[in-house]
């Protein structure tokens, strides 16, 4: 079994995000950036499932500039064994990845694919769904349990859901996107960052793909929050009654 | 050699004080100071006002005990005073009162210096968290004392520039305790002490006098600088109302490994990784610390969230599995491509010289945040495991593991179990959470390693056993026996290890000089005449 794992290269979670000037998106110059953390658990899933005798062979994708190179040695350096980049320089929207996804499912007949439930930066949360769609084949998203029946061509998925975890059998092949709490993800070893330096990489293009990648999507403005007020020390609950009264007038 | 200085501390304290002071014992009280009265409360009231004074035995009680839980004064006051002039106004009462005085900040120090002894007034700088000022230009931040370390960073890293230091403690830890106790910390190595990072400081005397010695300025040769004088005095010269310190501009990308190796001679000898990233990492090394296999254990049991970096590394090379150290290896620079190809091209090299044996690169800031938090963690591991004998010393590189060594030949001969007899946590001999366990880790870098002996509980046998014998190494190999905790109340008696009977001849005559009446932190630092 195949499987494919999808990782997006994002602004560093913890890294101070900046709206540019004319407010068209947020300045990435001179921004730490890394690979997405549920790409990361995603990754992380497939190699076990490797590692595991589930999966026979673990092929990671990216889409995106030149730099995005990087966050697929990132992959490989954790256990991927090669790696397909799909060079991009500008923007591509959650439909045009999950197409670019669904040629290359079928380009290296993937049993499963493997992605975050979600990137950080735009927190679009499409692109999984929108791959199973465009495939027709079965998904469950948030998983925070993976069991694989290679025999059966099953795999056992727990999500966790309002009040409690809910579990579903799929028929592969299959999309699966990764939550949280499905697993921690390793770290890159020397040894291992070393190796994958000589794994392969095929580089290709949307076009080459037959995808249209055309933005749909036209981004209006990007805004910064709204700063939140800094709270105050009251004295006494007199004050507090006080203040809810007559300036906040709640009560 | 230096080993002259072995001989000293004997002679020049008496073995009669040695015994008494060095141990967790208290030094008598003296006698000379006031006993606080309820004259002196409705002073300090009109001084401070509503908030400002603090005499209930609970809320009190928390500042009369060391971070360690080794050392506990009967302080029955506390005082917050909130701008140098209510600082200036306490004390002029208290030395017109001959009240003793114990300044403290983030009350994170490790030899029991920022806690009473007996019943002093503890002064904490709590509410004076102000940042003064920022000067773009120069990267100059003024604040007020009890601002806390993490707060100026976060403010400095807003402003594109970092604090010149960093430690554990840096969450709870005050700027003016920082400079009470001259910290060192993981970014010595990079931006050196705070004697050149501080640029100025605002001292409230014994007296109440307020000198202002708060320039910002980098460079300024009038007469003696006094400032240094009160970096690293420990609250005994001064109470420090304010700090201006220099902010290096903030590096663009920084990246952080994790390393085992197969010895302490493999990660700093001539040949070793410490020379190799001097050499080959140049100006972008930014932090080289070190823990041993004993840290990490500790760090893993005792340290809530603490994750191996290397947990695999048994199944992939054998042998690393048992990797007697660890290294953080930390560098800086303006671009994270450049950082990436310096780091790999030194590991790869290091590694095929069979000097690193295994090791892991940070792939973005969670990792590198996790890698931070185990080596900044075993301070805290430690203190959740029980009782901590710490000794925070500085040797030679090539030397300074070599007491780790001998400290658990020396424990294991005398309790072959590895286990306290009686009371205690001396029962179960497989549990091991009650086993004697002595620890290495530090700034490798800069010739400091933390030995910490962890015990189910103080025992004034196993005192004996370690103290004095730990500063008599530490001086046979010329070492200092206190390289960046100061000396507190813990070691006062011991500063002869480390220093000739002329030089604490003229710290006392310097000491008299600022606190005639010595109400400034008494019995903390200068050993007892
Ligand atoms: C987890 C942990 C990790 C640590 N790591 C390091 C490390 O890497 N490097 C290092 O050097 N130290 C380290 N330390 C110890 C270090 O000395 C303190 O963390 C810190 O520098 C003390 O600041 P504080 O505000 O807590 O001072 P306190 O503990 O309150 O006081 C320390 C001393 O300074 C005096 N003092 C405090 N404020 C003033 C003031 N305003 N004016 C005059 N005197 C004052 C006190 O009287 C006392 O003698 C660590 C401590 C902990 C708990």
């Amino acid at each position: 079994m195949r499987v494919l794992v999808a990782v997006k290269r994002v602004i560093d979670y913890n890294a101070r995000v900046r709206v540019k000037p004319d407010k068209s998106g947020v300045d990435l110059k001179n921004v730490k950036m890394g690979m997405n953390p549920f790409c990361e658990i995603a990754v992380e899933e497939a190699v076990k499932l490797k590692e595991g005798g589930s999966a026979s062979e673990v092929v990671a994708v990216t889409i995106g500039p030149k730099a995005a190179g990087d966050t697929l040695r990132t992959a490989l350096a954790m256990g991927a064994d090669r790696g397909v980049h799909v060079l991009e320089d500008g923007e591509v929207q959650p439909l045009a990845v999950a197409k670019l996804l669904a040629a290359l499912t079928r380009r290296e007949e993937a049993t499963l694919c493997m992605l975050g439930k979600q990137a950080i930066d735009d927190d679009s949360n499409q692109t999984g769904q929108g791959l199973a769609g465009l495939l027709g084949w079965p998904q469950a998203t948030f998983a925070s349990k993976v069991v694989v029946d290679r025999e059966a061509g099953r795999a056992s998925v727990t999500r966790e859901v309002d009040g409690g975890l809910e579990t579903l059998s799929l028929k592969l092949p299959a999309v699966i996107t990764a939550d949280l709490r499905l697993n921690e993800p390793r770290y890159a070893t020397l040894p291992n960052i070393m190796k994958a330096k000589k794994k392969k990489v095929d580089t290709v293009t949307a076009q080459e793909l037959g995808v249209d990648i055309t933005p749909r999507l036209k981004l209006v403005k990007v805004e910064e929050p709204a700063k939140r007020q800094a709270g105050v020390m009251l004295s006494s609950v007199k004050e507090l009654v006080d203040r809810l009264r007559n300036e906040a007038k709640v009560i | 050699m230096l080993t002259r200085r072995v001989a000293g501390p004997a002679q020049q304290v008496g073995l009669a004080i040695w015994a008494r002071a060095a141990g967790t014992l208290a030094p008598p009280r003296n006698t000379e100071f006031a006993l606080l009265q309820d004259s002196d409360l409705a002073v300090f009231d009109s001084i401070l006002g509503s908030g400002g004074v603090i005499t209930d035995p609970h809320e009190v009680d928390p500042y009369n005990r060391d971070w360690m839980g080794k050392y506990r004064g009967r302080g029955r006051c506390v005082l917050r005073p909130r701008s140098t002039a209510q600082v200036s106004a306490l004390l002029r009462h208290c030395s017109a009162r001959r009240l003793a005085v114990v300044p403290q900040g983030g009350n994170t120090g490790l030899v029991g210096g920022s806690v009473p002894v007996h019943d002093e007034v503890v002064l904490s700088t709590g509410l004076m968290t102000t940042l003064l000022g920022f000067d773009p230009g120069s990267g100059a931040l003024t604040a007020q004392a009890g601002a806390v370390l993490a707060t100026l960073e976060a403010a400095a890293r807003e402003r594109g520039h970092a604090m010149p230091l960093d430690l554990g403690a840096s969450g709870s830890c005050a700027i003016g305790g920082n400079v009470a106790t001259n910290a060192g910390g993981i970014r010595l190595l990079r931006h050196g002490p705070l004697h050149g990072s501080v640029l100025g400081l605002e001292v409230v005397l014994a007296g109440g006098q307020v000198l202002d010695l708060l320039s910002s300025l980098r460079k300024d040769n009038t007469g003696y600088d006094l400032k240094q004088l009160f970096i690293g005095s420990e609250g005994t010269l001064g109470v420090i109302t304010a700090v201006a310190i220099q902010c290096p501009a903030a590096s663009p990308a920084t990246s952080l490994a994790y390393l085992a190796v197969p010895s302490f001679k493999a990660a700093q000898q001539a040949h070793g990784v410490l020379q190799a990233a001097r050499q080959n990492l140049g100006e972008l090394l930014s932090a080289f610390e070190f823990l041993d296999r004993e840290s990490l254990e500790v760090a893993k049991q005792f340290l809530p969230g603490a994750r191996d970096p290397l947990p695999g590394s048994d199944t992939v090379i054998p042998y690393t599995a048992q990797a007697p150290f660890f290294l953080v290896v930390e560098i800086a620079g303006s671009s994270e491509q450049h950082n990436a190809a310096m780091l790999e091209a030194f590991l790869e090299s290091t590694m095929g010289e069979g000097r690193v044996l295994d090791g892991v690169v940070a792939q973005d800031s969670r990792q590198a945040g996790e890698i931070w938090a185990l080596r900044e963690g075993i301070t805290e591991a430690l203190r959740h495991r029980g009782a901590i004998y710490k000794y925070d010393l500085s040797f030679r590189v090539e030397e300074m593991y070599g007491v780790v060594g001998a400290a658990r030949e020396r424990l294991a001969s005398a309790y072959p179990s590895g286990f306290l007899g009686g009371g205690a946590g001396s029962t179960a001999g497989s549990d091991t959470e009650h086993a004697l366990k002595v620890v290495g880790y530090g700034h490798l870098g800069d010739g400091n390693v933390h030995l910490n002996i962890s015990a189910p509980r103080y025992d004034a046998g196993l005192e004996a056993l370690i103290e004095p014998w730990v500063y008599e190494f530490t001086a046979a190999h010329s070492g200092s026996i206190s390289a960046e905790h100061g000396l507190g109340r813990m070691k006062a008696p011991c500063i002869g290890y480390s220093k000739p009977p002329e030089a604490v001849r003229l710290m006392r005559s310097i000491k008299a000089a600022f606190d005639p009446q010595g109400i400034l932190n008494p019995y903390k630092v200068l050993p007892p005449e």
